[in-house]
C-alpha cells in the first residue's frame, strides 16, 4: 500500500538546543525526515526552538516555526497550522516527552491529531524502567535482577537473590547521591544504610551489577505490518559501566559468534514487538555476560537516535528517512534501498570495513568535575571513522579528534605504573592513551582486558599496531623497507606518525622548532612513500559489501592496490572542509555554514565535494553534496582527496577553526583556497598584527601586552591597568580565560594560565569593565559590504560571547554607534580583501567603541542572523567566493522585520554538579535557542522559555549581588516588587534595599544557619535568582546557590543585565505573549 | 608466507597464506555475511568452493563445537582480509587456524576482498587458485580446473550408508523423516529434531523405493553443492517420491531437484546469492523474512509448469524465485536457508508447517495405506 492518502499537513517535532545527549544528529534526522515527507507530497510544519538547524532553514519544510518546545506553544501552533499529524520519532527525547504530554493534556484530541511513528503507550513503556523490565520478563527476556529495598530486613532477600558486586541506588536523589557499588556484604550494609537515609523515600534499588559485560547496540526498524530488520549492530569498545554515548564503539559487532548475534536479533525484534513500536527505527541495549553467554536487556528507544545516526553513517542507511516513511504508512519492502538504487530496502546491509566512533569530552570546561566516564553521559561530540580494519579505523579516528594526535599514541606521562593501571581500571577520557601507554611499558592484552573488561579481541589488535610501531623504530628512513612502509600505511599509520616512530640523526644546531622539524621529516616520509608510488584509494559505502554496483558517492579512504572507487567527474568542482568534532565553541552553527556552502556551489552548476568526519551533522549525509569523503580533517587525508579531486577550490572558512588550522598548510602546498586570503586571515588573528591593522584605521582597540613571567606580567598589568583580561596564548573558546582586578588575584592565577599556556606567552588585555558587547556579521567580495546583522551582547563584556544572550536588533544604542560598527566593519573588511564571512566583535565602553576580534570566516551566530533576517549569508559568502560580487548577485541588506530575536545559550551544568555555574570569559554553554517577539521583552522571555529556563510570573525572586553592583540593583528590585514579587534577600543586600524603602526578607546564607537560601531554593520558595558574584570568600555559598537553582530549572541570572532584561521579560509576559509566527509568514510581512 | 588468489580471467591479487600451506583452487564464490564464518566453512555446500569472506575481520571468535554445520571444512580453500592469529572467546575450543590447518585447508589473509568480489559480481563466478610461486602459473591452474557442473560433488559430501541423526526428539510418536542427504547441514537436522521428528540420513544414491520402504511420514530433500543439472539420477528420485505423495520439504538444491522434478529448469546465477541478508517476500501474506542463502543456481520461474506448481517465495533484490510450491500436494521447497546457521532465523516457520503436514498425512488414512502399498510393491 502505499503513503496514506487521508493525511494533508504533518507536524514534525525537533529536539531543540544542542545538549548534551542531543546533539546535532537530531538536526540530520529530522531534516532527513521534512525533506522525505516533503517529497511525499506532504504539507510540512516543523517546529524547533534552535535556529542553527539545517531543518529550520526556511526552504525545508513548508511552515517553520522557531518556538519553544512547550505544550502551550504546540497548541498555538496545531491550532494556526491544523495538522493532521505529529510526528515524535526524530526529535529524540525531547520530541517524545511532548507527544505524551499533547496526548495527556488532550491537545491531540480536542483538534483532532494523530500521532504517527509512535504511540503514547509505547513511549511511555521504554521510559518507565519498571514497566519495561516486567515486559520483557513476560516475554521471557532477561534484564539486569534487582529489587527495591525498603529496610533492611528486606536486603535479605536482595543478598540472597543477587551474586556480588552489585549496584545499589537511591532513589530520588540528584547527581547519584547514595549510589555506589558494593562487592561484599559489609559494604553493602553500610551502603544500603547511607542509601536508606539519602533517598526521600526511604528506597533503595538493589541491582545486578552487569560492570564488565560486553555491551551491544542493535539499531532495528520495522513497518506496520510486522516486517523488522536490524541495520547494523554496533559493539562498544568500553564495557558495561560507560555511558554508550561515552563509550568508544565499533560497528559491526566484532566479537560475536554467529549463534550469539541472531539471539540478539531475535531479542531486538521482541522488543520492539512487545513494547508496542508499530512502526520505525529503535534501538535496542544489551549487555552481555562473556563467562556465561547470559544476555540481558538494558534499554530501548522507540525513536531515532544518536546511535541510528551512528549507524545510518556507518552502514549507508538512512535510517530516519526510512522511518518517516514508514509512519505514513508504507512498508519496508515497498521501498528501495537508494545507495545501490537497484536493491529493496527491505534488507540488512552488510559492511565490509570497518567503523569506529570515538567521543570528545570538554572536561577541562568544567573545573571539580574528575574525568571519569560513567552512566551518565559527559561527552560533547563525536568522531567517526573508516578503514578496511578496526586497527586503521581506529588510527584515523584518534587523528580526526583534534587533540593533536597522529594515531592512536600516548605522551609519556610519567605515571607509576601503580597508576597508570588504576587509571585504566577506572574509565577516563584518556583511556585510548593510557591503553598505549600500558603496551609500551610492557603490559600484555589479557592483564589488560582483566584490568578494563575490553574485550581482548580489541587489545589483541592494539597489540598488533604496538608491533608494528617497535618494528618502525628499528629503521631509519633511508633503511626503511618498502614492505614494512606498505604495511604501516594499510594498518593506518600517517606519515606524521610515522616520521616521529622513525630514529633520525640527530638534527644540527639551527632555530628550528621541534614542530618544523617533524614538519620536515613528515614532508620526507611523504616523500619515500611517493618514490615507493604507495597511495591510498578511495572506497564506497554501499550497505552490501560490493554485492551491487553502488552509484552513490560516498566515501573513504584506505591502504589497498584495488580499483579507486572515488569516480571523480572532469566538471569543475568546490571542496568545502567542515567542521570534525563537535565541541564547546564549535558546533552545529559550522556544519550549517559548510551545508549552505554545499547548496551555493550546486545551485551554481558546480560540483561540491564535502569533508567531514562527524557522524552527527547533516553535512555527512551523503544525500548533499555531489561526492562525500568520510575523512579526518588531516593535511595527509585532505591532500589525497585534492589530488584525485583536483577541485578548482577549496574552502576552509565555513568550518570553523578545524579547517582553517589547515589554511597555511594547504596554501604552502599550492591548494587553490578560495575566499579570504591565508595572509589577510593571519593578519586579523596574530594579535599584534591586528592591533597594528587597527591602529592604521584609527580605531580603538583595548590595551594588550603579554609575559612570560610573573614579574613581566605584572608590569604590563600595571602599565595596561586594572582590570585586565589574562588568558594562554594559542587555545579555543575562551580556555582558562579570566578577569583579574588586582595584582594579588594576578599572582594567584598567572601560574595556570603559564601552565596551559606551555611555551608560549600568556596573554593580558585590558577588560572593559561594564562594557556592552557587539557581534557583527558581514559578507565582503573584497570590495563591497554586507551587513548581516548587529547584534547587541545582553550580559556585559567579560561573559564569552557565545554564552551571552544577545538581542537582534540592539536594543540599547544610539543610531550612530549602530552607523559606527557598520563604517569600521565596512573598512575592516576592505583593508583585509575579506571575500566571504567576517565576523567582528565590537565593546561599547565608556562612550568609545572598541574592536575586540577580528574573525574573517563564518561564525557560530551566521546562522541565528540567517533565520532571523531571511538573508542566507553563507550561501553569498559561498558565491562571493565562487567570484560573484555582491552587487551580480543582486543582494542588499535585509531589511529589519519589525521583530525582535533573542540568542539564548543552554549550559550543560546538570552534567556537571561539581563545578560552579557562572559565566566568564570562558565558553561553557553546548547550544542556543532563539527567542521571537514582538518587542526585546517578549523576545528574551521566550528565550528564557526556549532553553527551559522560564521566568516567572510571579513569586519569589531571591537577591543578592555584589556592592559595586548595589545601585544598579535598585531600579530592578523596585520593579519586580511593584510587579508583585517577593523579594528575598541575605542580610547585606535586604538591608541596603530595605534602606531604599523596597521591601525583602531576609534569608540566612548557606551555612549560616537553618533554613538558608539553599533550603529555601530546594523547596520550591525561590522562583527566581539574581545573583552577581560576590567575590571569593562566598565563592562556595554562590556555587550552591547556582547549583540548586540549575537543579530546579529556576532562571538563575548571574549579571545586572541579565536582570534588567529579565524584567523587560517579564512585563512583556505580564502583558500577554503575541501568538507564533512562522519564518515563512515574517518573510511575507517583511 | 607470501602467496597469490589467481582468477582464470588473469587478475591476480596478492595475500599471506595461513591455514595448510598447500596450493589448491575452486570456484570463487564471495559471502557477503558478517558473522557465521565456521557454519559456512563447515557446510557441505561449499565442497570444492573457494569462499571469499566480505567482512573485514574473520577469526574473531575462534571455532565452537556445537556450531560445526559437518564434522569438515568444505571448501577448497578460503581468502579473507584480515584474520584473527589468536582466539579469545570464553567458549571457543581452537583457532580458524589450526582447524584449517588440521582440515589441509590453505587459506590467505591481507587480501582485498573487495576489488575479488568486485570482480566477481562485474565479471561472474569464476575458477581462482591460490598457492606461491609465479603467478601466471597460478592463473594457468585456475583455467585447467575442471568446471563445477563437470564434479558430481554430491556423492562426494553424501552419508555413506543410512544412518540415524545422532540427535532424538523429546517426546511421544515422532515423525519419521527420511533425509535425502545431498550434504546436509547439521542445524537442518536439528531443526527437524527439535520439532519432533525422528530423522534418518539417506546416502543420495539411494532409490526412492528403499526410501519409501522404511515408511517415513515425511521426506527432506537437502541442500548440497554443484549443479542441480549433473544430477538426473537425483530427480528422478524425487519424481518418484512426489508420485508417493509422502510430504515433501526441500531446501536449496533440494529446492531445485523438486523444481526439475517437476519439470523446470534451473540457470546458473551470474554471481549467485551468499549472505545473511537476503530479503524475500512471502507471496501469501506479502511479508518480507531476512534470510540466509548460498546458491549459483535458481529456477526460473516461467520455466516452472503453471499447473503443477506455484511460486511462494521471491527475493526482494532479483525476483528470482525463492520457493515453490506442489499445487493439491504437501510438496514444497525454498532457494534460501530457513535453518538460518548462520543468519537470521525469520523463517523457522517452514518447520513447522512440515511438521503439520506430517500430523495431517499421518492422520489421513488413504494416502498413509497407499504409501505401505507402495512400499509392500517396492
Amino acid at each position: 500500500m502505499p503513503r496514506r492518502a487521508d493525511l494533508h499537513t504533518i507536524l514534525v517535532l525537533g529536539s531543540g538546543p544542542i545538549v548534551i545527549g542531543q546533539a546535532s544528529e537530531f538536526d540530520y534526522s529530522g531534516t532527513q525526515a521534512v525533506k522525505a515527507l516533503k517529497q511525499e507530497g506532504y504539507r510540512v510544519v516543523l517546529v524547533n526552538s534552535n535556529p542553527a538547524t539545517i531543518m529550520t532553514d526556511q526552504d525545508q519544510a513548508d511552515v517553520t516555526y522557531i518556538e519553544p518546545l512547550t505544550v502551550e506553544m504546540l497548541e498555538r501552533i496545531i491550532l494556526a497550522e491544523k495538522p493532521d499529524a505529529v510526528l515524535p520519532t526524530v526529535g529524540g527525547q525531547t520530541g517524545l516527552n511532548l507527544a505524551v504530554e499533547l496526548a495527556e493534556t488532550g491537545v491531540l484530541d480536542r483538534y483532532g491529531v494523530e500521532l504517527i511513528g509512535a504511540t503514547v503507550e509505547s513511549v511511555q513503556l521504554a521510559e518507565d524502567r519498571q514497566r519495561f523490565k516486567d515486559t520483557m520478563t513476560s516475554i521471557g527476556l532477561e534484564t539486569p535482577c534487582s529489587f527495591l529495598v525498603s529496610s533492611l530486613d528486606q536486603a535479605e532477600q536482595a543478598l540472597e537473590a543477587i551474586t556480588f558486586p552489585m549496584i545499589l541506588r537511591a532513589s530520588f536523589t540528584l547527581g547519584g547521591a547514595g549510589s555506589g557499588i558494593a562487592r561484599n556484604r559489609g559494604e553493602f550494609l553500610t551502603m544500603l544504610r547511607e542509601g536508606l537515609a539519602a533517598s526521600p523515600v526511604g528506597t533503595v534499588l538493589v541491582e545486578e551489577s552487569v560492570l564488565g559485560w560486553k555491551e551491544f547496540e542493535l539499531e532495528v526498524i520495522r513497518d506496520r505490518v510486522g516486517n523488522g530488520i536490524v541495520v547494523c549492530s554496533i559493539e562498544n569498545f568500553d564495557a558495561m559501566g560507560v555511558h554508550t554515548g561515552d563509550s568508544i564503539t565499533v560497528a559491526p559487532a566484532q566479537t560475536l559468534t554467529d549463534r550469539q548475534y541472531q539471539k540478539l536479533r531475535d531479542q531486538a525484534l521482541q522488543v520492539l514487538d512487545a513494547v508496542g513500536v508499530v512502526t520505525g527505527g529503535s534501538n535496542v541495549q544489551f549487555a552481555l555476560d562473556p563467562d556465561s553467554d547470559r544476555v540481558t536487556v538494558i534499554e530501548m528507544n522507540p525513536r531515532v537516535s544518536r546511535s541510528s545516526a551512528l549507524a545510518s553513517k556507518a552502514t549507508g542507511y538512512p535510517i530516519a528517512k526510512i522511518a518517516a516513511l514508514l509512519a505514513v504508512g508504507y512498508t519496508l519492502p515497498e521501498l528501495p534501498n537508494e545507495i545501490t538504487g537497484c536493491s529493496s530496502a527491505c534488507f540488512e546491509p552488510s559492511i565490509d570495513y570497518t567503523v569506529v566512533k570515538v567521543p570528545r569530552w570538554s572536561f577541562e570546561k568544567f573545573p571539580g568535575t574528575p574525568d571519569s566516564l560513567g552512566t551518565s553521559m559527559q561527552s560533547v561530540g563525536e568522531v567517526m571513522a573508516m578503514g578496511r580494519t578496526f586497527r586503521e579505523a581506529l588510527q584515523k579516528a584518534m587523528r580526526s579528534l583534534e587533540l593533536g594526535f597522529d594515531g592512536w599514541e600516548s605522551m609519556a606521562s610519567g605515571r607509576s605504573l601503580a597508576q597508570l593501571k588504576k587509571d585504566l581500571a577506572n574509565p577516563n577520557q584518556n583511556r585510548l592513551t593510557d591503553l598505549h601507554e600500558a603496551f609500551r611499558r610492557g603490559l600484555m592484552p589479557e592483564q589488560l582486558h582483566r584490568l578494563t573488561g575490553i574485550d581482548p579481541w580489541f587489545l589483541d589488535n592494539l597489540a598488533r599496531l604496538m608491533e608494528i610501531e617497535g618494528r618502525l623504530r628499528g629503521f631509519t628512513l633511508s633503511e626503511l623497507p618498502d614492505e614494512l612502509l606498505r604495511e604501516a600505511k594499510r594498518e593506518g599509520f600517517s606519515d606524521r606518525r610515522i616520521a616521529r616512530l622513525l630514529p633520525w640523526a640527530p638534527e644540527p644546531a639551527h632555530d628550528f622548532s621541534p614542530r618544523q622539524v617533524l614538519d620536515r621529516r613528515t614532508v620526507l616520509v611523504h616523500a619515500a612513500r611517493q618514490a615507493s608510488n604507495l597511495h591510498p584509494i578511495f572506497r564506497r559505502v554501499d550497505t552490501c559489501a560490493a554485492e551491487f554496483a553502488s552509484e552513490t558517492p560516498y566515501l573513504f579512504s584506505t591502504w589497498e592496490t584495488g580499483p579507486c572507487e572515488s569516480r571523480p567527474t572532469d566538471r569543475s568542482k568546490i571542496m568545502v572542509l567542515g567542521g570534525g568534532p563537535n565541541r564547546i565553541g564549535q558546533g552545529i552553527e559550522f556544519d550549517t555554514c559548510c551545508c549552505h556552502a554545499v547548496q551555493a556551489i550546486r545551485q551554481a552548476g558546480l560540483e561540491a565535494i564535502l569533508v567531514n568526519c562527524n557522524p552527527e551533522t547533516v553535512s555527512t549525509d551523503y544525500d548533499l553534496s555531489d561526492r562525500l569523503y568520510f575523512e579526518p580533517l588531516r593535511f595527509e587525508e585532505v591532500m589525497h582527496i585534492v589530488a584525485t579531486e583536483q577541485p578548482r577550490g577549496v574552502i576552509v572558512t565555513l568550518g570553523g577553526q578545524t579547517p582553517l588550522n589547515l589554511a597555511r598548510q594547504l596554501d604552502q602546498a599550492g591548494v587553490p583556497l578560495l575566499g579570504t586570503g591565508v595572509e589577510a586571515i593571519d593578519r586579523a588573528e596574530d594579535r599584534d598584527r591586528c592591533g597594528e591593522l587597527l591602529g592604521q584605521l584609527g580605531i580603538a582597540s583595548p590595551r594588550h601586552g603579554s609575559a612570560h613571567s610573573l614579574d613581566q606580567a605584572l608590569v604590563t598589568a600595571a602599565h595596561i591597568g586594572y582590570p585586565v583580561m589574562v588568558r594562554p596564548s594559542y587555545v579555543l573558546g575562551g580556555r582558562a580565560m579570566r578577569v583579574v582586578y588586582e595584582p594579588d588575584e594576578l599572582r594567584l592565577y598567572f601560574e595556570e594560565a603559564v601552565k596551559v599556556s606551555g611555551e608560549h606567552p600568556v596573554l593580558i588585555d585590558q577588560f572593559l569593565e561594564d562594557a556592552v558587547e557587539f557581534d557583527v556579521d558581514a559578507v565582503c567580495d573584497g570590495r563591497e559590504v554586507l551587513i548581516g546583522g548587529i547584534m547587541q551582547h545582553i550580559e556585559e563584556a567579560g561573559i564569552h560571547s557565545g554564552d551571552s544572550f544577545a538581542v537582534l536588533p540592539p536594543y540599547k544604542c544610539t543610531a550612530e554607534q549602530i552607523d559606527l560598527m557598520r563604517r569600521h566593519t565596512t573598512r575592516i573588511a576592505r583593508a583585509l580583501k575579506v571575500i566571504g564571512l567576517l565576523n567582528i566583535q565590537f565593546a561599547l565602553h565608556e562612550g568609545t567603541l572598541h574592536v575586540l576580534e577580528i574573525n574573517p570566516r563564518a561564525s557560530r551566530t551566521v546562522p541565528f542572523l540567517e533565520k532571523a533576517t531571511g538573508q542566507d549569508l553563507a550561501c553569498i559568502a559561498t558565491r562571493c567566493m565562487l567570484g560573484f560580487s555582491l552587487a551580480e548577485q543582486g543582494v542588499v541588506e535585509a531589511l529589519p522585520s519589525g521583530h525582535t530575536f533573542v540568542k539564548g545559550p543552554v549550559f550543560p551544568f546538570r552534567r556537571f554538579p561539581r563545578t560552579d555555574h557562572l559565566l566568564g570569559p570562558e565558553m561553557k554553554s553546548t547550544g542556543e535557542v532563539m527567542g521571537i517577539g514582538r518587542n526585546f521583552g517578549e523576545a528574551f522571555a521566550r528565550a528564557h522559555l526556549a532553553a527551559g529556563q522560564a521566568l516567572p510570573a510571579a513569586g519569589t525572586v531571591f537577591l543578592s549581588v555584589n556592592d559595586r553592583d548595589k545601585d544598579e540593583l535598585l531600579p530592578i528590585a523596585r520593579e519586580l516588587s511593584d510587579l508583585g514579587y517577593h523579594l528575598l534577600a541575605t542580610g547585606g543586600t535586604a538591608r541596603f534595599l530595605e534602606g531604599q524603602g523596597v521591601p525583602a526578607a531576609v534569608v540566612a546564607k548557606v551555612g549560616e544557619g537553618s533554613p538558608h537560601i539553599g533550603q529555601a531554593i530546594r523547596d520550591g520558595e525561590v522562583q527566581m535568582v539574581i545573583n552577581t558574584p560576590l567575590g571569593k570568600q562566598s565563592r562556595y555559598d554562590e556555587s550552591a546557590i547556582r547549583r540548586e537553582a540549575r537543579a530546579l530549572d529556576i532562571p538563575c541570572i548571574t549579571t545586572l543585565s541579565g536582570g534588567r532584561a529579565a524584567v523587560d521579560g517579564i512585563k512583556a509576559m505580564r502583558e500577554g505573549m503575541a501568538g507564533v509566527v512562522s519564518l515563512q509568514e515574517l518573510r511575507a510581512r517583511g | 608466507m607470501e602467496a597469490y588468489v589467481a582468477l582464470e580471467n588473469g587478475m591476480v591479487l596478492p595475500g599471506q597464506m595461513f591455514g595448510a600451506p598447500l596450493p589448491a583452487g575452486g570456484e570463487v564464490v564471495f559471502h557477503t555475511g558478517m558473522t557465521g564464518y565456521q557454519e559456512i566453512l563447515t557446510d557441505p555446500s561449499y565442497a570444492g568452493q573457494v569462499v571469499v569472506f566480505t567482512a573485514s575481520h574473520i577469526g574473531n571468535y575462534g571455532i565452537h563445537r556445537q556450531d560445526h554445520e559437518s564434522a569438515r571444512i568444505h571448501p577448497a580453500a578460503v581468502i579473507v582480509r584480515d584474520f584473527c592469529r589468536r582466539t579469545f572467546h570464553r567458549q571457543s575450543e581452537s583457532g580458524l587456524d589450526q582447524v584449517l590447518r588440521q582440515a589441509g585447508v590453505p587459506a590467505l589473509a591481507d587480501v582485498d576482498t573487495r576489488a575479488l568480489t568486485v570482480a566477481i559480481r562485474d565479471g561472474g563466478t569464476c575458477r581462482g587458485y591460490i598457492g606461491t610461486g609465479d603467478p601466471q602459473e597460478l592463473v594457468r591452474k585456475a583455467q585447467a580446473l575442471p568446471p563445477i557442473h563437470e564434479v558430481d560433488w554430491v556423492s562426494r559430501v553424501t552419508t555413506p550408508r543410512v544412518r540415524a541423526h545422532t540427535r532424538e526428539p523429546d517426546g511421544d510418536a515422532p515423525y519419521a523423516v527420511a533425509v535425502l542427504d545431498c550434504g546436509v547441514k547439521k542445524s537442518i537436522l536439528d531443526r527437524l529434531v527439535d520439532e519432533g521428528c525422528r530423522v534418518t540420513l539417506f546416502p543420495a544414491g539411494t532409490p526412492a523405493a528403499d526410501i519409501l520402504a522404511t515408511l517415513p511420514e515425511g521426506v527432506f530433500l537437502s541442500n548440497g553443492p554443484g549443479d542441480p543439472a549433473r544430477y538426473p539420477n537425483l530427480v528422478s528420485t524425487v519424481r518418484e517420491l512426489l508420485d508417493a505423495e509422502v510430504p515433501l520439504f526441500g531446501i536449496c538444491l533440494g529446492h531445485q531437484l523438486l523444481a526439475r522434478a517437476l519439470g523446470a529448469e534451473t540457470i546458473k546465477l551470474p554471481f549467485g546469492h551468499h549472505g545473511a541478508n537476503h530479503p524475500v517476500q512471502r507471496l501469501a501474506t506479502g511479508r518480507v523474512e531476512i534470510t540466509s542463502q548460498n546458491h549459483n543456481y535458481a529456477v526460473p520461474a516461467d520455466s516452472l509448469p503453471s499447473h503443477l506448481a506455484e511460486v511462494t517465495h521471491r527475493s526482494l533484490n532479483d525476483d528470482s524465485v525463492e520457493g515453490l510450491e506442489v499445487i493439491g500436494q504437501a510438496a514444497y521447497s525454498v532457494q534460501f536457508h530457513p535453518e538460518a546457521a548462520p543468519g537470521p532465523s525469520d523463517s523457522l516457520y517452514l518447520f513447522q508447517r512440515f511438521v503439520q503436514d506430517m500430523e495431517t498425512f499421518r492422520q489421513n488414512v488413504s494416502p498413509y495405506r497407499k504409501l505401505k502399498k507402495h512400499a509392500a510393491s517396492g
